[in-house]
């Protein structure tokens, strides 16, 4: 491989095309993974890696990645829990470079994004990252640098555990879960800004009206037209970047590639899905084969059997399967249906199984974005929330709710309005339901949003919507896995009440291609500050119609349930459109923190806070 | 901890289990609240009421727990000198300048006095609040320069689909060159609808207003329908020019693009101008129709 900046020895011998062979990990009874079919694995705790530019070809065009150790994913790093790691991260690239360890707990200056952990790493520079891993499971690392992650900077990493794990299987996967582009992510993202619909061919035609028409009638499909019309969108808005540039890749294999893993019948195989993407959510399965989910973003939950899951950008899910037929078709459709990953699990290489069609293309419907039952012309109205009802609210005994938390109230008067506004308490949206059947609670905005020339929506119901399979999996005759099935095998870790609770909505502006917290980019906002040892509840509300895979670097998000109860624990939570979502994070992790959408380009556009954790 | 999976009915089933364990508290604990109404608290944002949440802490007849489960450590010099300091902070995308110039239209028509070359393009370079609008259209007749204007403005957005226009207009073509001062709206009046309504203040006390849109319909997500239109109003009479004051003419388009690439896209169509009122009647002085259609070929580009 003519890898320009290689001069390991442990690279050599891969293809230029598929770079990986595969990612295979034969379930060793002692803990080493190197051998056969899996020339890509580093495990240990010294590693050496290097940043640095390989030539690839996914589509029939050769073009130049941007690599870790030359290989696309970089290696599978597999480190044990409780040992000390070493990392040396060397650049050859001409820019600064960095590597960010998903979801891991580390110190500060371990995390990787540049400005926030260390200043990066210079061209022909080196960084040495150094900790203790206090985790295991299922993660990944990638950079943090402009695009870099969307250009090849990405690799899959497993921690494995010190204790027992509560399940058991004979053989172990990594199934990474990647969009790739020929072109310069630069050149993407320039587009985006110009036409933000640039990359989506499947917009409603005259000939889709047409057939509206015929099949609900005049009246109700130019109402349709009207609605989205007036609110500038377009319901076929379901990723900002498609199959029209991208190919999607597992291990790093295009779908024609196949990536293939072997198995010998009878075998229990761990699968480790990871969504490494720049932009792209996946819907998962393996047709034929039931797989039962144990494990979210690298911790375990109590087993899940489905059919399917949809994997956000950044999440990990793993799965145990046991399959009992020769071949099976591993099959990730991106979620706006225009293209797919696809691998095989066989029994022999060469052999494969029916690849299935894509899926229908769903369209975005107003309940989706949580525009659900409101009468459109009326919506200028509801601002001042005149569908509350206070009255039905009398029948609280407030002498029997001392918890009605008054002091957690005052603590919010002193946060800063534009970020949090929604503390007022003329404003609290406690509706009545029996007067609004069927919706969910209307959310107030903060006033950074309000006359925002770059918030182009704001959702009037929210749901935390934790049961919903999502846009283009409902009701589709499989079990698909949803986040009300996910459970933590163990309780709340830290068991505290939330001391205050921080709302952030999540907001944007399609046709400008503008993402924000609160209606303010990065670029504009201060730090959110939270206090080193509290516990505290982040309560996000999309007012896009985009869904955004929310990571916090350095501390857990505890997914809670609609009734503020905890869930399951992770590093990525996924959120809908006209979703509300809540999760409690204990600031233990004194420094400064990355917070963001990760999805590549709304983060670079702006869907980024600084969290600094302080004394 | 160690639970071996036997099948994923087995799964299942222990997962029921749990979920029923979960839910089971939260049921008691309603029950241990008569005042309230449960019917009616289903609304309520648990987000914005802190109370609720404390409130099933005591419902769980459990008191509240002061410290984390997950022992916080304490700090130690490591952990704080692991803060980095440097605050010039991380770098983003998010402010960086854009730019977006589209010719939209750069034709050849068919007209009445021989063959026309037409153009009318615009196009932005800034941030996403404030930028610099460049506008230009004109017209060449048999090699010969007919009309030709470049405006320079200053777009302010001041909503999410409306900017406010300031600057300047310069004419080349016809007669004398002339300078105006602009102040307009532009904006997006419904998906795919873009319009532009502009006032100017030329330097001989000429006074215009121009209002133009455009609307995509797509007959396929690369075949699409433009329809264009134009109308241009002016205070008083410019004979000079051949504009007379009131509604002076309209411009109608109907082009037919096929997006070869997104910013290549050939198209063909067909244009119909009229003139108005006095305009109307220098036009006929001048001997020409007040009306005309010319059929167009051209080709839209972006960059």
């Amino acid at each position: 491989m003519q890898t320009k900046t290689s001069r390991r020895t442990f690279v050599k011998g891969l293809t230029a095309g598929g770079i990986l062979g595969g990612l295979g990990l034969w379930r060793a009874p002692v803990w080493a993974v190197t051998g056969p079919g899996q020339p890509n694995a580093l495990s240990g705790t010294d590693f050496d890696l290097f940043i640095g530019e390989s030539p690839v070809n996914f589509t029939g065009h050769s073009r130049i990645a941007q690599t870790i150790n030359g290989g696309i994913p970089g290696p599978l790093l597999r480190w044990r829990e409780g040992d000390t790691v070493t990392l040396r991260v060397r650049n050859r690239l001409k820019d600064t470079t960095s590597i960010h360890w998903h979801g891991i707990l580390l110190p500060a200056n371990m995390d990787g994004v540049p400005g926030l952990s260390f200043k990066g790493i210079e061209p022909d520079g080196q960084y040495v990252y150094q900790f203790k891993v206090r985790q295991n499971g299922t993660y990944w690392y990638h950079s943090h640098s402009g695009f870099q992650e969307q250009s090849g900077v990405y690799g899959p990493l497993v921690i494995d555990a010190k204790e027992p794990e509560p399940f058991q299987y004979e053989r172990d996967y990594v199934v990474m879960l990647t969009d790739w582009t020929d072109e310069d992510p630069a050149d993407v993202i320039r587009k985006l800004k110009k036409q933000s619909d640039y990359y989506n061919y499947n917009k409603r035609t005259v000939g889709d009206f047409i057939d509206d028409v015929a099949s609900k009638g005049w009246g109700a499909a130019v109402a349709d037209r009207k609605m989205w019309a007036e609110m500038k969108m377009n319901p076929t808005d379901l990723a900002d970047v498609s199959g029209a540039t991208y190919t999607y890749l597992m291990n790093g294999q295009a779908p024609d590639m196949n990536w293939t893993g072997l198995f010998r019948p009878g075998e229990r195989i761990r699968l480790r899905f990871i969504n490494g993407s720049s932009m792209t959510y996946f819907d998962v399965r393996i047709p034929g084969l039931k797989m039962t989910v144990v494990a979210s973003d690298g911790q375990y939950v109590n087993p899940v059997p489905v059919d399917e899951f949809r994997i956000a950008v950044a999440e990990t899910y793993d799965v145990i399967i046991e399959p009992t037929e020769q071949a099976y078709t591993l099959f990730a459709q991106s979620m706006d249906r225009t293209g797919y990953a696809r691998g095989t699990l066989a029994t022999h290489a060469g052999l494969s199984a029916p690849v299935p069609p894509l899926d229908p293309r769903p369209l975005v419907t107003m309940d989706d974005m949580g525009m659900g039952g409101m009468d459109h012309g009326g919506m200028a109205g509801m601002g001042d929330m005149s569908g509350m009802d206070h009255g039905s609210m009398q029948g609280m005994d407030h002498g029997q709710m001392p918890a009605m938390d008054h002091s957690a109230m005052q603590d919010m008067q002193g946060m800063d309005q534009s970020e949090m506004s929604t503390m007022d308490q003329g404003d609290m949206p406690m509706m009545d339901h029996g007067a609004m059947p069927g919706m969910g609670d209307m959310p107030a905005h903060p006033a950074s949003e309000q006359g925002n020339p770059l918030v182009d929506m704001q959702a009037m119901s929210v749901k935390p919507k934790l049961d919903d399979p999502g846009m283009g999996l409902r009701n589709n005759g499989r079990k698909v896995l949803t986040y009300a099935d996910l459970r933590s095998t163990f309780p709340d870790p830290d068991g505290r009440e939330p001391g205050r609770t921080i709302e952030l909505h999540l907001t944007g502006h399609m046709e400008k291609f503008v993402w924000s917290f609160n209606g303010v980019k990065f670029s504009d906002a201060e730090p959110l500050l939270f206090k080193y040892g509290e516990r505290l509840r982040i309560v996000l509300i999309n007012d896009t119609m985009m869904t955004h895979p929310i990571h916090l670097h350095g501390m857990w998000s505890d997914l809670e349930d609609e009734n503020g109860q905890f869930m399951v624990r992770k590093h990525t939570l996924d959120v809908p459109p006209g979703s509300r979502r809540s999760y409690r994070v204990t600031a233990d992790a004194l420094g400064r923190w990355a917070y963001h959408c990760h999805l590549l380009f709304h983060m670079e556009m702006g869907m980024f806070r600084e969290i600094r954790v302080q004394e | 901890m160690t639970r071996h999976i036997q099948s994923p009915l087995l799964s299942m089933m222990v997962m029921a289990g749990l979920a029923q364990g979960i839910a089971a508290p939260a049921w008691a604990a309603g029950n241990a609240m008569p005042g309230m109404d449960h019917s009616q608290m289903q609304g309520m944002d648990h987000g914005q009421m802190q109370g609720m949440d404390s409130m099933q802490g005591m419902q769980s007849m459990e008191a509240p727990r002061t410290t984390s489960r997950t022992p916080i450590p304490e700090l130690t010099a490591a952990d704080r000198a692991a803060v980095y300091e440097d605050h010039g902070g991380h770098m983003m995308n998010d402010s960086a300048l854009n730019s977006f110039f589209l010719i939209n239209q750069l034709e050849w028509q068919d007209a009445d006095e021989g063959s026309a070359l037409s153009w009318d393009a615009s196009g932005w370079i800034g941030d996403d609040i404030d930028r610099l609008w460049l506008r230009t259209e004109g017209e060449r007749t048999n090699g010969k320069t007919e009309e030709a204007e470049l405006q320079a403005l200053w777009g302010h957005a001041i909503s999410p689909w409306w900017d406010v226009v300031t600057g300047v207009r310069q004419d080349f073509k016809p007669d004398e060159p002339q300078t105006w001062a602009a102040l307009g709206i532009q904006g997006m009046a419904l998906y795919n609808f873009e319009t532009q309504a502009t006032a100017y203040l030329g330097e001989n006390g000429q006074s215009a207003m121009r209002l133009e849109g455009d609307y995509d319909i797509l007959l396929t997500n690369r075949l699409i329908l433009q329809p264009t239109a134009e109308a241009n109003f002016h205070g008083k009479n410019d004979p000079a020019r051949a504009v007379g004051s009131g509604l002076s003419n309209t411009e109608l388009g109907l082009r037919l693009r096929y997006e070869i690439r997104r910013e290549f896209a050939p198209y063909i169509g067909v244009t119909w101008n009229r003139t108005y009122g006095n305009t109307a009647d220098y036009t006929r002085e001048e001997g020409d129709d007040r009306s005309e259609a010319r059929l167009v070929l051209g080709m839209r580009m972006w960059f």
